[in-house]
């Protein structure tokens, strides 16, 4: 990611953002609220198009007019705050979906694959459960199964955890560290500190739209060298 | 005829005067029948074609062609904001009379109404389904994207499904004022139930014996069809889900 500029009609919200994230890393972004942390994650799967600068993911150029963002969003997942299942199908059904609509895949090789997920996930039981009836943790979980159903490249977590009690923020992290552990490409806009000094291989912190400090955990969280990161962890921790 | 009813029916004409010939006449009962069916049929037709006018509208006032839209609420615009009996009539005598075959009409009047019926309740449909599908949170529309879903995949699997949940008692409205609208296929001779009804008093001489019969005719047709869209309706809830 180079030089990535976006802004909202006359509101500059990314101001030249460079960065890279290398297979089957996992990183943190951190930062106040508004420093365009979502936004930046959203860039890089198409979803907000990118004003200035470039962006490659796995090969493929994001802001190339002649991109097919839909094939670009097979190779990217995403997982949002506010889970965001579709409430009129089954955990399973959601799992379902896209490999069956999008990707054309067989439904009974899909559905096989959809249970291993949801085993994965530790929610068995609540196939059929609609997300109505699931507890937050729960919905968070079948949203990773969801995304991770397109054998994406990369996961894009957004505050994923944001929503959720302490109790259930647990679970949902253990099943992101595992699947850091996996080997998976896992980028992770969060405020889990702790989580980022255990599984992070690198934290980016960005305020007011650039990139403020980059490097590993325990740099950037245990003795940042920029005033800005230093202020922003005081007022947090 | 025989049987209990048209005994009881003959029985209110001998002693309290009142004619009820469609039960107790073979012939005036025959034509009733056909306007009940031409009513149906008529009805059942104009829903369909409606609400594919209604999905069809709703999906291009959401896309990006800015013609398609346009057309779409000039559509709407024009069958919302004239009468529906001038359309009818516009569209019998009007356009009728330019389309006319080598014999006779290329299209009849029982054509005409449900070609000007379903224009009518699908302009309406086309604004309930943008109402329902403009309800569905845009974080619905973000993680179908963000799954490889295209628009139209979107649409289908997501924003129609979600959407018809929240704009149904809508629906129902506009399907009952259809139904009753179809009454006004009567201007132009189609023998639905007002036209039969109106043949028979004027012939038997029972304008309100036939009224009453014709009253409770609708009141039973409105409410076997809001009993089934509310039957549709609990099909269609979704555990845990409130919209």
């Amino acid at each position: 990611m180079r030089d990535v500029e976006k802004s909202f009609g006359a509101v500059p919200v990314l101001r030249g953002v460079s960065l890279t994230v290398h297979r089957g890393e996992t990183v943190c972004i951190i930062g106040p609220s508004g420093s365009g942390k979502s936004t930046l994650l959203r860039c890089i799967n198409g979803l907000v198009p990118i004003t200035a600068g470039s962006i490659t993911v796995a090969g493929r150029e994001v802001n190339d007019p002649k991109l097919d963002p839909l094939a670009l969003r097979r190779d990217v997942g995403i997982v949002f705050q506010q889970y965001n299942l579709f409430p009129h199908r089954t955990a399973l059904q959601n799992i379902m979906m896209a490999p069956v609509h999008v990707l054309g895949q067989d439904r009974a090789s899909v559905e096989t694959r959809a249970r291993a997920l949801l085993a994965k996930v530790r929610l068995t039981d609540k196939a059929d459960g609609f997300p109505g009836e699931l507890s937050g943790g729960q919905q968070q979980r079948v949203a990773i199964a969801r995304a991770l159903a397109m054998n994406p490249k990369v996961m894009l977590f957004d505050e994923v955890t944001a929503a959720l009690d302490p109790e259930t923020k647990k679970e949902v992290l253990v099943t992101i560290q595992e699947l850091a552990g996996e080997g998976m490409t896992c980028i992770l806009v969060t405020h889990e500190m702790g989580f980022a000094r255990r599984v992070a291989d690198q934290v980016f912190f960005t305020d007011g739209g650039v990139l403020v400090e980059e490097g590993p955990p325990e740099q950037v969280l245990d003795a940042p060298r920029e005033a800005r990161t230093r202020d922003f962890l005081d007022k947090i921790l | 005829m025989g049987g209990p009813i048209a005994g009881l029916f003959r029985w209110l004409n001998d002693v309290h005067g009142l004619n009820f010939s469609v039960f107790t006449d073979a012939y005036d009962a025959h034509r009733f029948l056909i306007g009940l069916r031409t009513t149906i049929g008529l009805s059942l037709s104009c829903m369909v074609f409606s609400i594919i006018l209604g999905l069809l509208g709703a999906w291009l006032l959401s896309g990006p062609s800015r013609l398609a839209r346009a057309a779409v609420r000039f559509y709407v615009q024009a069958f919302r904001n004239t009468p529906p009996l001038v359309q009818l009539v516009f569209f019998y005598f009007a356009i009728g009379s330019l389309l006319s075959g080598a014999r006779e009409p290329l299209i009849g009047g029982y054509g005409w109404a449900v070609i000007s019926f379903s224009l009518l309740a699908g302009a309406f449909n086309v604004e309930i389904f943008r109402s329902g599908v403009e309800a569905v949170p845009p974080t619905m529309v973000e993680a179908a994207q963000g799954l490889g879903f295209s628009r139209l995949q979107t649409y289908r699997y997501v924003l129609a499904p979600l959407g018809l949940r929240i704009c149904l008692p809508a629906l129902t409205n506009n399907l009952v004022n259809l139904v009753k609208t179809t009454t006004l296929a009567y201007a132009i001779g189609v023998p639905e139930l007002l036209y039969a009804a109106s043949q028979i008093w004027s012939e038997v001489l029972n304008v309100r014996e036939m009224m009453y019969v014709l009253l409770a005719t609708y009141i039973a047709l409105v409410a076997i069809l809001v009993w089934i869209m509310e039957r549709w309706e609990r099909a269609l809830r979704i555990p845990g889900y409130t919209p």
